[in-house]
């Protein structure tokens, strides 16, 4: 590796500016660039006698929605901002993003960093790893948190690389250790089978990527406000090399699975697409959505985004009720930061009831139906003016 | 951009596709039997390819348990210089355990643990895929993840001869001129070939194993063994809950392999699960210290052929040679079956050879396997022992009362309480025959001794 | 078309078993397979060769087992094959993997220029997918994950285009090549082996590249070369003993009582 002399931190990632990046439309030369012979990028100097640098949360937004990850992350990244003694702020990328500058403080941010570019819109890979990795060389945060969303985690990769520092995907628990500063990273490994704990040598930022829904989102603060930190990007439109042509969103009927308050999920022991119907029924009366283990799914009974789980979605809703599901740990491990979780089970053996809040051992097929009518009659039976926070 | 010259590397890899898919012998198989025959093969200059089904050899076959150092080394001399290997066994015990006790007796030689050792605790995994390298260095062709269905045939006008076979992928039809049919217990190829008709619950047993992971030098402390060298512990009577069958607990490195086989028939009869039956004797107070503290890595169930020299199907026809567990060559009163097999592999590959010599792969001159078979070790004990299933299976007694017996005896006779050794000769006498009575205990024992002695 | 595809061995975590009564993983055993994620991004580059002619090498950083998977591509079809192994390589994270790799990727285009490079959205053990961006970004290529279909290649002009997922949907994207790809398993039903192909594959001799070929910084591999360490390993935790309501003695309507009384503040409560 014939490694080019040290760059100052503050120079921009090589890896994009350096060579010619033709527009995508022109017939360019083939790149010739080898590994060989790229630039290694140092990784921020570390700060020597450890100034508190702050952490960093990645603001993820989409045509002006922010994900909801983003909110949660920047409740976790106060309790650790509080622990280290050091200043929280938000990154937040895009164009025409002015009118969400103010969420940032009002959910918990001391500083907000921003750039507003036309080239930030819609995300690229491209543009928005140049603009976070400048960021990172102009300010040297301590801790970069990113929601492990698609985006989040297509960014991260580039941006740790290009930063040569650590990170961490997936985690479901972070701490920091307080005398040497370190980012406890807690994530699944082995398909959700047991939790590693990880932490990052001598680079900083420290990098952790953070599942949606496994923190919850703090409560807004619509009096706190702060400075805005903006940047420019400074990049030439003409030579990105990619465009996003088209978008086709999902339709949204129903909301989402992970955005729910309550799920009533079924598993193999129903016994049949019959008897899943239940489940729906008491969904609905309950103005919940419905949940599936992945048997439930793979036997066609419910659809694969309403899976649970590690291949599935990770919920956090108020409440879970769990009808013929065993309790695996790849089913526990999506579901188990509900705040009440009920489980109806025949086997008083079944996982399941280690997480539960309330077991019910029984028949799901005869209990869905008088649970259903119970809860529906009290429901409607509620005193007027009680409003219903579904 | 200038392409370079190729380079001698690259030019091989083109000639790689240029592999002819001629094979005078496959092996169906990579289980102790079908590895010992392909290296045979593969030394003795017989193109030959050998077919699996799992993921890599072994990874249908994950339990640990006992390799014989006698007959592998026979196969590849001096293995244990790089085979993977938990421990040299230097003390066997046989345990006879009763309800709360058990009756011991043991044998320790420290030659054991010198070359050309007895016996060694082996992970099936990996041992296998050691000898799945050996045996594709030595020259086999070896792929995986292929099930062999069935057999391709020739028909002539006097005679109809195997000639290949067929698998379930696609273009999957593969022709040798002679075919050694090594898969395991259960062979669904050799009843293809009409050799072996439906095997009876009551010529197989189910064996149930666990691998339970010790504090490190609790095995050394326990089994009272030196640093590195293992012991092996064979259990009956109470250990199968009384029915006809053996437990055994095995020491690997830092694990132990405990398991139980009972026959299929006394099983169902019993209503048990093997499981349960596994349990309750790691919770006898004989087994129980040897376990504590430890936690179980890896669990499986396998089915024994225990049939016998009675269920030994015919071992060869045109073109082909059954080995190992596939032909019934297992001796469950010793507990010896890899041995077997692979002795059996190798007798069946030299015999290939030999075939080939001569050109010619009928029947004619494949029965030469069966001679050998015959000449040799394996079917000398199977002959000796092909009552011992049946004697012992038709008289429970030798699970249930005689454990029993023998732990009211030294009981007996290990109180020290002051009565004289006389009376207390006496008093066991009259209780031993009291139980079943004189002529019964004489004719069981020699009825044993007939069968196993 | 030259495409490069970057395929790890990885145990098969669907055949990880627990032990029902300690909860501890059990791993004696377990087979290897290639990851199934990079079985399609295989598949895939096939599929554009087959179309459009060209090359394609697998690579893979691993011990020497690794050679198993590589042949198990040769089976399928690709062409050439290279593992990269040595000591110095072990216990890297994916920093230093994807220097790794992006070096010995670096190498091949000393000899072969390369269109394209795909990868798996991630790998089954470790689920990290950084590897792929790790790679583009070290070799300062555009990056595109989490590709469901590759709609169009147009080699003359160098470029092409495809789709992506995203959060709440699809994108389509256009982009230069060369570029790299990450794919998930939607985008295209793998093919198996022919009997024929397979036996001629166990006989492909794998290139090796070990660090004396590729001439990398040691203190960038493996452990030394990597930031993150595992510092501890558990179980994941149990939540506190909950509260059982009835058995299967109690008539349900009765049970659905006892479970309203305790799920009505939960539900119709505002800001419980
Ligand atoms: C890599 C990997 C990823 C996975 N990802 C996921 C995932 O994302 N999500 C997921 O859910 N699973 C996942 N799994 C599968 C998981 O391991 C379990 O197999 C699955 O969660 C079990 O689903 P289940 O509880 O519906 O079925 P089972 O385990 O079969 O349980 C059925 C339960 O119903 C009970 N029951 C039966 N009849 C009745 C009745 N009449 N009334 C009440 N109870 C009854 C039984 O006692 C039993 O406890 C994954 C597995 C692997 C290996
Ligand atoms: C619980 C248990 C404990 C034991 N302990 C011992 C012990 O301690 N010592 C001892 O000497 N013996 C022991 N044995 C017996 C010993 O394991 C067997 O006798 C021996 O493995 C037989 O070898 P084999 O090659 O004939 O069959 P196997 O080992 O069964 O190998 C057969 C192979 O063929 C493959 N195969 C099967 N069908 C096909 C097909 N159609 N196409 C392609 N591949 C196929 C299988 O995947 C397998 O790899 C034990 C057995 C059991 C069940
Ligand atoms: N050791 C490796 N050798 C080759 N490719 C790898 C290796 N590790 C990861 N990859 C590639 O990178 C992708 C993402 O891996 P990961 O970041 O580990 O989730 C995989 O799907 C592979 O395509």
């Amino acid at each position: 590796m014939t490694a080019k002399k040290k760059k100052s931190p503050k120079a921009p990632p090589s890896a994009f500016t350096e060579k010619t990046v033709p527009p995508i439309t022109d017939n360019p030369e083939r790149s010739d660039t080898k590994a060989h012979e790229q630039i290694p990028l140092e990784s921020i100097e570390a700060p020597k006698n450890l100034p508190a640098h702050g952490i960093w949360v990645y603001i993820e937004q989409l045509q002006g929605e922010v994900a909801p990850v983003s909110w949660e992350l920047m409740g976790v990244g106060r309790q650790l901002a509080d622990k280290l003694n050091c200043p929280l702020s938000g990154v937040l990328l895009g164009h025409d993003i002015q009118p969400l500058t103010e969420l940032a403080f009002q959910y918990g941010a001391d500083t907000l960093y921003a750039i507003d570019d036309p080239m930030l819109k819609p995300y690229t890979n491209e543009c928005h790893s140049i603009a976070l990795v400048q960021l990172c060389q102009a300010h040297h945060p301590e801790i970069l948190l990113i929601g492990a969303t698609t985006t989040g985690r297509d960014l991260s990769g580039s941006v740790a690389t290009a930063l040569r520092t650590g990170l961490t995907a997936d985690c479901t628990q972070l701490d920091v250790d307080v005398d040497n500063r370190k980012l406890l990273q807690t994530r699944p490994a082995f398909g959700g089978n047991i939790l590693a704990t990880i932490l990052c040598r001598d680079r900083w930022p420290q990098m952790a990527t953070v599942r949606p829904r496994v923190f919850s989102k703090p409560e807004k603060q619509p009096e706190r406000s702060g400075a805005v930190v903006w940047s420019d990007l400074g990049l030439d439109p003409s030579k990105t090399v990619m465009e996003v042509v088209e978008r086709i969103l999902d339709e949204r009927t129903e909301g989402y699975l992970d955005e729910a308050d309550i799920i009533v999920a079924g598993g193999r022991g129903l016994g049949s697409k019959d008897n899943f119907k239940l489940v729906e029924k008491l969904a609905q009366a309950i103005g919940g959505m419905i949940g599936a283990s992945r048997p439930a799914v793979e036997s066609g009974w419910a659809p694969y985004s309403h899976q649970v789980g590690q291949t599935g979605l990770t919920v956090r809703p108020k409440l879970y009720i769990a009808a013929g599901i065993s309790g695996a740990i790849q089913h526990l491990v999506g579901m188990q930061n509900s705040d009440v979780i009920v489980a109806i089970n025949k086997d008083p053996d079944a996982p399941i009831f280690r997480v539960a809040t309330y077991g019910i051992v029984g028949d799901a097929a005869t209990l869905l139906p008088a649970i259903t009518q119970e809860l529906g009659a009290r429901m409607h039976g509620a005193p007027l003016g009680t409003e219903r926070q579904l | 951009m200038t392409v370079q010259e190729p380079t001698q590397q690259q030019l091989n890899q083109e000639r790689w596709r240029d592999v002819p898919l001629e094979f005078e012998a496959i092996v169906v198989g990579a289980g102790p039997a079908g590895l010992a025959a392909a290296y045979t093969l593969a030394k003795g200059g017989v193109k030959t390819l050998l077919i699996e089904r799992g993921d890599f050899p072994g990874s249908k076959n994950v339990m640990g348990g006992i390799l014989y150092s006698y007959p592998t080394h026979q196969i590849i001399p001096d293995f244990w210089k790089e085979a993977p290997l938990e421990r040299p066994i230097v003390e066997q015990r046989a345990w006879l355990l009763a309800e709360e006790s058990v009756v011991s007796i043991g044998f320790k030689d420290p030659g054991f643990y010198e070359e050309p050792y007895n016996n060694f605790s082996v992970f099936r995994s990996r041992f296998d895929r050691w000898m799945a390298n050996k045996v594709v260095e030595a020259g086999a062709t070896l792929i995986t993840e292929t099930v062999v269905t069935d057999f391709l045939f020739d028909e002539r006008a006097d005679r109809r001869r195997v000639a290949g076979v067929v698998t379930n992928r696609e273009q999957g039809e593969i022709r040798a001129q002679v075919v050694l049919i090594c898969e395991g217990a259960n062979s669904i190829l050799t009843q293809r070939l009409g050799l072996q008709e439906d095997l009876s619950p009551g010529d197989l047993a189910v064996g149930v194993k666990e691998v339970i992971a010790l504090p490190k030098g609790a095995i050394e402390d326990r089994f009272n063994v030196e640093k590195g060298q293992g012991a092996t512990i064979e259990l009956i009577g109470e250990s199968t809950q009384g029915m006809f069958g053996m437990g055994w607990i095995y020491t690997n490195k830092d694990t132990l392999s405990i398991g139980v086989g009972v026959m299929i028939n006394q099983l169902s009869r019993s209503g048990m699960n093997p499981n349960t039956v596994l349990e309750k004797m790691k919770q006898h107070p004989a087994v129980r210290p040897l376990l504590a503290g430890g936690e179980t890595k890896e669990y499986l169930a396998k089915i024994i052929p225990e049939g016998g020299y009675h269920q030994v199907p015919k071992l060869y026809a045109h073109g082909v040679l059954i080995c190992g567990d596939a032909a019934m060559l297992v001796n469950g009163v010793h507990r010896e079956g890899s041995n077997l097999a692979m002795t059996s592999g190798k007798l069946a590959a030299e015999t290939v050879i030999e075939a080939k010599k001569k050109g010619d792969f009928s029947s004619v001159t494949l029965k030469a396997y069966h001679d050998r078979l015959q000449d040799s070790f394996i079917l000398k004990d199977l002959k000796k022992y092909e009552n011992a299933s049946a004697l012992l299976q038709s008289n429970p007694h030798f699970f249930t009362l005689y454990p029993k017996l023998a732990r009211y005896s030294a009981r007996e006779l290990f109180t020290v309480d002051n009565v004289p050794k006389k009376d207390k000769q006496k008093k066991i006498w009259h209780e031993v025959t009291s139980r079943r009575g004189i002529w019964n205990i004489a004719g069981d024992m020699y009825r044993l001794w007939r069968t196993l002695g | 078309m030259n495409i490069a595809v970057c395929l790890k061995q990885v145990p098969d975590t669907s055949e990880v078993r627990i032990n029902p009564k300690t909860n501890t993983l059990m791993r004696e055993g377990i087979p290897s397979i290639i990851n199934p994620y990079d079985v399609h991004a295989l598949e895939e580059a096939l599929t554009i060769r087959d179309r459009l002619g060209g090359r394609v090498t697998v690579l893979t950083m691993g011990p020497p087992q690794a050679t198993d998977s590589l042949r198990k591509a040769i089976s399928y079809g690709a062409d050439h094959a290279i593992l990269l192994t040595d000591r110095a390589f072990a216990g890297s994270d994916t920093l230093a993997t994807s220097y790794i790799l992006a070096g010995a990727l670096g190498r091949l285009m000393d000899r072969e220029p390369l269109d394209l490079i795909f990868c798996g959205k991630q790998a089954i053990d470790g689920d990290t997918a950084q590897v792929g961006p790790g790679i583009a970004s070290r070799l300062g290529w555009p990056l595109l994950t989490y590709v469901t279909k590759i709609d169009g290649i147009d080699p003359t002009n160098q470029v092409f285009q495809v789709q992506r997922k995203i959060e709440v949907g699809r994108e389509v994207v256009r982009c230069r090549l060369p570029a790299l790809v990450t794919v998930v398993k939607e985008i295209n039903e793998i093919r198996y082996a022919p009997l024929p192909d397979l036996i001629r594959a166990a006989h492909y001799p794998v290139e090796v590249w070990t660090n004396a070929d590729l001439g990398l910084d040691a203190s960038q591999l493996g452990l030394k070369g990597s930031p993150t360490w595992v510092n501890k390993i558990s179980t994941p935790p149990m939540r506190e003993k909950g509260e059982v309501l009835a058995g299967s003695d109690v008539a349900p309507a009765e049970t659905a009582r006892i479970l309203a009384d305790k799920l009505i503040p939960h539900i119709v409560v505002p800001n419980r």
